[in-house]
């Protein structure tokens, strides 16, 4: 066992997939010869050559498109993004082509392919920088959604995600690449898609996060144990498909729930959480689903207001406390 | 061979087209491919082309008028060919058979009429409007109203607790009322169910819940044959709706006993003879579903919920606004409602929901002093009651002459739903419940 | 603009190219008339585009490839898709929306794809499958393959970023693609001047430093001598062409869309309609001496035949049950259950 980061978990899972498969490759902006703008795909280059760790020009709609087309004839690229706002570029090859390849297809062409990179908000990144689009991408059939937040899950689901025969999308972070976790130093971290995890147990109340918000999601019950108050951490760790029997499991125990995420509010993933959490456990709800979620507005630069306008451990343990009538 | 010229569908959403200009006269030589006319889509100017060769014979369409999809409007044919047949059965609005039929098939592929060309073939048609009464309001919550002396903190409001408080009372045989709730605005949460629980305090409630609602509100029964021959036959014999008449006379001593009763007991328990009547007539329903039913034509509807038509006279005429839920109601609840709705039926001031979906009616024509009537059955019911005025005469009452408050009820009957006995029947537990009143509060 | 080829078949070889090519173009002239008349009926529904006018792009290009080269196009591509030879009656019943349909109706008329002709799909968004032809072509090299893609769109597509970024990646990394522009002269009802601030569209090629040509596209010949060129470019050399084909759709842009009237004139139709590619090839073979018109009446029969065969497959064919609904939305494999079998593709 070690403790590594989660920029160097993703760096193994990377390594051991491409000795595994000599069909997979990576490719995106910088990172071949720069090692990586967050040096996730550090050493790759000079481990694979240039035809499998492959810079392109600043193109994420071409780059992407060229990673569905050697995907439909047998490839397993992995398209990194540099964050995920600049795939918004990129949209129409995600969503019109990876995701309905197969379906439209008539079950013909699967696209086995990974699109991932740092997703949500750093630090006073400001408006075009700073934005979690999770809820965009689940909302597709024919994509799967994963959400690491550990160098575990990291590790674990990216490995999943570059052997899946279908196009999955892997959400991860900047603020997260230099955090640690123990990760083992066998070759099979794997993490199936689809399978949440719980990150603490407690009886009160349940956090439901995933992602970068596990970390605060923590650091909230840290604080909420202090005053005697034990929750559960539901990491959903894949987005879609949503482990729904880990999400009412919880909350059938501690009846009452809290739903964490990095997005807006409106339509976002904890929206769809709690539609599970009200048909599947309406009897044992003891007090309505709080949500904590960005503030409904673009990310501003100052520092005190983007402070405001994250989801923090403050708001996720008022947030608790609320569930509980405790305030 | 000749070809009939359909109206085409020249657009993904087409249902009809109208015929802008022909470009080819009767009698003129059209070659496979070529316009014959211009016709307007939902969309855009387009042209309809041959798909036959021969002389245009006859234009069925006139120029500006409109054709739905599939229907004949010209036939090409050789200048010496028959085409009467073809020509006869054009015109209507159905959609004739549109194959060119010309030797090229061994296929007679039949354009999509209008109603299918939108949606899944597999969605039903829709029921044609007015078959079926609007939706009746969604059936009340089955947590028994707070009672305005109950104990808790709730300032006379809707009483509020958690879905898991909810379930715990149930499960411990817990009555909600007596619980205090902790949450906001008094919401009654899981701390309040177990410190209750552990208190032991709290009065036990019997486990049988007062009112369940059985699944679906009503159910379709298909028309048996002596049903069908009955219904056809009767409705032969007197209007479209073979109406019978049923005349009972009840004792209302013991109506009027436990209205006094109530009086004494303060203004807020008054109550009308009309409530009482009201309250036992959807009691009775409640216990005959057989006659709390629709008649739709080609079945009978039967309720599982009574909505109570109520006639109220008004200076236009006449509506009958609705007590839903009656037989679920509390005496106190109908009479409230009752009064009200009779009120805001003179203002004018029903809502339409307020006077539809009815599942069976009452007339009281007793205030103006008519001993007896028969009522006119309000379709797709299929029974109306009509109560006269309650009247002071002698009767003999175990051997004796006494004086006893009487009061004379007609039901009228669609007999292709309610035979004589049925009603008889409902007329008889109506009359046990109105003769023996606290049966209503049983 | 018609180019000798360097080495020409022998005479006896040219005439039997020359009639398979005929018969490939009469088929697809055929077919897509039948369609339009399916689809006045109501049996075939959304959107479709027809090709007729444009045959002699497809046929001619596609004529050139080996069997494992790869097809991608627009979403008019009922004629591509069987110039390359997928069935008749698979396409028809996959526009009537059948179980047959040769993408099981799950695509229809826009998304024509089969595995087994190395047929990539026909694309619904425009510009967005230049990307993915790229990408075949890099995945070739990658595997040192020495296949072609050859890419067919229309002429407003060299307005949309994705071209652009997909001809730099594939001139800068040199990809074995031959992208190929019909152009139509209009993007549905705007014609390319209206469009483009350049009318020589292939010259676009010239920012990428990519080999690039123009030729006539109602020569079915022309057009195949052409791409042979930019083919053997991209087999030999791994160097990607940008090839201007210049055609005219005889029909509206989709079954919506009036044949002429609000963009254009049914004079400019009647000027273009001399020069279909199929009287410009029938008159090539007849005025050789290599054609009567009984043999032209006789194929003529032949492939209307097909096409009738065609349409009463589709008809007896069932529609999809419906748990075909949700199937084929994701494969429930990883890359070990399907290593083998992708290798074996491969």
């Amino acid at each position: 066992m070690s403790v590594i980061t989660y920029r160097d978990a993703l760096n193994q899972a990377l390594r051991e997939e491409m000795h595994r498969d000599d069909r997979v490759f990576i490719m995106g902006e910088e990172v071949a010869v720069y090692q990586g703008a967050y040096k996730v795909s550090k050493g790759l280059l000079q481990e694979f050559g240039e035809m499998r760790v492959v810079d392109t020009p600043i193109t994420e709609l071409g780059f992407a498109g060229v990673g569905v087309g050697a995907a439909m004839v047998g490839l397993r690229p992995i398209i990194e993004f540099m964050t995920w706002n600049f795939a918004l570029l990129a949209i129409d090859q995600v969503v019109n082509s990876a995701a309905k390849m197969l379906y439209m297809s008539g079950g013909q062409f699967n696209i086995p392919m990974v699109f991932r990179g740092p997703n949500g908000a750093a630090l006073q990144l400001s408006a075009q920088h700073s934005q979690a689009w999770e809820s965009w991408l689940a909302h597709i059939p024919g994509l799967k959604v994963v959400a690491p937040g550990t160098p575990y899950d990291a590790k674990g689901l990216l490995k999943s995600a570059i052997r899946d025969d279908n196009p999955v999308i892997v959400l991860e972070g900047e603020m997260l690449y230099n955090t640690k976790g123990e990760v083992p130093d066998s070759d099979e971290v794997i993490v199936p898609i689809g399978k949440a995890e719980l990150k603490r147990e407690g009886e009160h109340a349940s956090i439901i996060t995933h992602g970068k918000m596990i970390l605060v999601a923590l650091q909230a019950a840290d604080q909420l144990a202090k005053q005697g108050i034990n929750v559960d951490v539901v990491d959903l760790r894949t987005i879609r498909p949503m482990d729904i029997d880990a999400i009412t499991t919880s909350v059938r125990k501690t009846n009452r729930a809290v739903v964490l995420e990095e997005g807006w509010e409106l339509c976002g993933v904890g929206a769809q959480v709690v539609d599970y959490v009200q048909r599947e456990c309406f009897d044992d709800l003891d007090a309505p689903v709080v949500r904590v979620h960005q503030a409904d507005v673009p990310m501003p630069y100052a520092k005190n207001l983007e402070r405001a306008a994250k989801p923090d451990a403050a708001k996720t343990v008022a947030a608790v406390k609320k569930v509980m009538y405790l305030e | 061979m000749a070809t009939k010229v359909v109206m085409e569908a020249l657009s993904p959403t087409m249902e009809e087209g109208r015929l802008v200009k022909w470009l080819k006269n009767e009698g003129e030589q059209v070659k496979n491919g070529e316009t014959l006319a211009e016709v307007e889509t939902d969309k855009a100017i387009m042209e309809l082309v041959a798909r036959g060769e021969g002389v245009l014979r006859k234009r069925l369409l006139n120029e500006n008028d409109a054709a739905p999809v599939g229907q004949l409007i010209a036939v090409i044919a050789a200048p010496d060919e028959n085409i009467d047949a073809l020509v006869s059965g054009a015109g209507g609005g159905t959609a004739a058979p549109a194959a060119p039929a010309t030797a090229s098939a061994g296929a007679t592929p039949v354009p999509r009429s209008p109603a299918q060309s939108q949606g899944e073939a597999s969605t039903p048609p829709q029921e044609k409007a007015g078959s079926a009464p609007p939706a009746p309001p969604p059936a009340r919550p089955a947590a028994p109203p707070a009672p305005s002396a109950a104990p808790s903190g709730n300032g006379g409001g809707r009483m509020r607790s958690s879905p898991l408080a909810r379930r715990m009372a149930s499960e411990n045989g817990l009555d909600l009322q007596a619980v205090q709730g902790s949450g906001p605005g008094g919401r009654i949460i899981k701390r309040d169910i177990e410190a209750a629980v552990a208190s032991g305090a709290v009065r036990q409630q019997p486990a049988a819940a007062r009112f369940v609602p059985a699944g679906e509100d009503y159910h379709d029964a298909p028309l048996t044959q002596i049903r069908k021959t009955i219904a056809r036959r009767l409705s032969e014999s007197i209007g479209p709706i073979p109406t019978f008449y049923l005349t009972a006379e009840f004792d209302m001593d013991r109506v009027a006993e436990m209205r006094g009763a109530m009086a004494a007991m303060g203004e807020e328990f008054k109550v009308s003879f009309n409530d009482i009547v009201l309250k036992a007539v959807a009691t009775a329903l409640a216990q005959h579903p057989e006659v709390n039913a629709h008649w739709l034509g080609d079945k009978i509807r039967y309720f599982n919920r009574v909505h109570l038509g109520m006639a109220v006279a008004i200076e236009e005429g006449l509506i009958t606004p609705v007590i839903f839920d009656a037989d679920r109601k509390r005496m106190s609840e109908i009479s409230r409602e009752a009064r009200e709705l009779a009120k805001r039926a003179r203002e004018r001031k029903l809502k339409p929901e307020e006077y539809t979906g009815s599942t069976f009616s009452v007339s009281n024509l007793g205030m103006f002093g008519i001993d007896q009537f028969t009522a006119i059955i309000n379709p797709p019911e299929v029974g109306i009651l009509a109560i006269g005025a309650l009247e002071e005469k002698p009767v003999v009452v175990d051997g004796a002459l006494a004086a006893r408050k009487r009061m004379r009820v007609t039901m009228s009957c669609d007999h292709r739903v309610v035979d004589g006995a049925l009603g008889a029947r409902f007329l008889q537990t109506l009359r046990r419940l109105i003769e023996n009143p606290l049966m209503l509060v049983y | 603009m018609a180019k000798k080829k360097p080495d020409s078949p022998a005479p006896s070889e040219d005439v039997e190219l020359r009639r398979d090519l005929l018969r490939s173009m009469l088929l697809q002239r055929r077919f897509e008339e039948r369609c339009a008349e399916a689809y006045a009926l109501g049996k075939i529904g959304g959107f479709c585009h027809l090709y007729i006018g444009q045959e002699a792009c497809g046929t001619g290009a596609i004529s050139i490839l080996r069997p494992d080269d790869y097809v991608i196009t627009t979403y008019r591509d009922h004629g591509q898709a069987l110039a390359r030879g997928i069935a008749p009656r698979a396409i028809m019943a996959e526009l009537f929306g059948r179980i047959d349909g040769v993408v099981r109706g799950k695509g229809g008329s826009m998304h024509l794809f089969d595995r087994n002709v190395n047929f990539l799909g026909g694309h619904g968004i425009v510009g967005g499958h230049v990307p993915i032809a790229t990408g075949v072509g890099f995945a070739i090299k990658y595997r040192g393959g020495d296949q072609v893609c050859v890419c067919f769109m229309g002429e407003s597509v060299a307005n949309t970023g994705a071209f652009h970024e997909a001809l730099n990646m594939a001139a800068l990394w040199k990809l074995p693609v031959v992208f190929i522009i019909e152009n139509n002269r209009y993007g549905m009802g705007t014609a390319l001047e209206r469009a483009s601030s350049i009318h020589d569209i292939y010259t676009r090629a010239a920012s990428y430093d990519m080999p690039r040509g123009v030729v006539d596209g109602q020569d079915v010949m022309v057009v195949r001598a052409a791409v042979q060129e930019a083919v053997d470019r991209a087999r030999t050399e791994s160097t990607p062409t940008l090839l201007e084909v210049r055609t005219y759709r005889f029909m509206g842009h989709s079954m919506s869309d009036a044949v002429s009237g609000t963009y254009r004139t049914k004079e400019e139709l009647e000027e273009y309609l001399k020069r279909d590619p199929i009287i410009v090839l029938r008159t090539q073979l007849q005025q050789a001496g290599q054609l009567t018109d009984d043999e032209f009446a006789k194929l003529d029969a032949d492939v209307k035949a097909v096409v009738q065969d065609a349409w009463d497959f589709a008809e007896q064919s069932p529609e999809p049950p419906l748990e075909a609904l949700y199937e084929d939305v994701l494969v429930d494999t990883t890359s070990d259950a399907h290593a083998e079998a992708a290798v074996a593709a491969d």
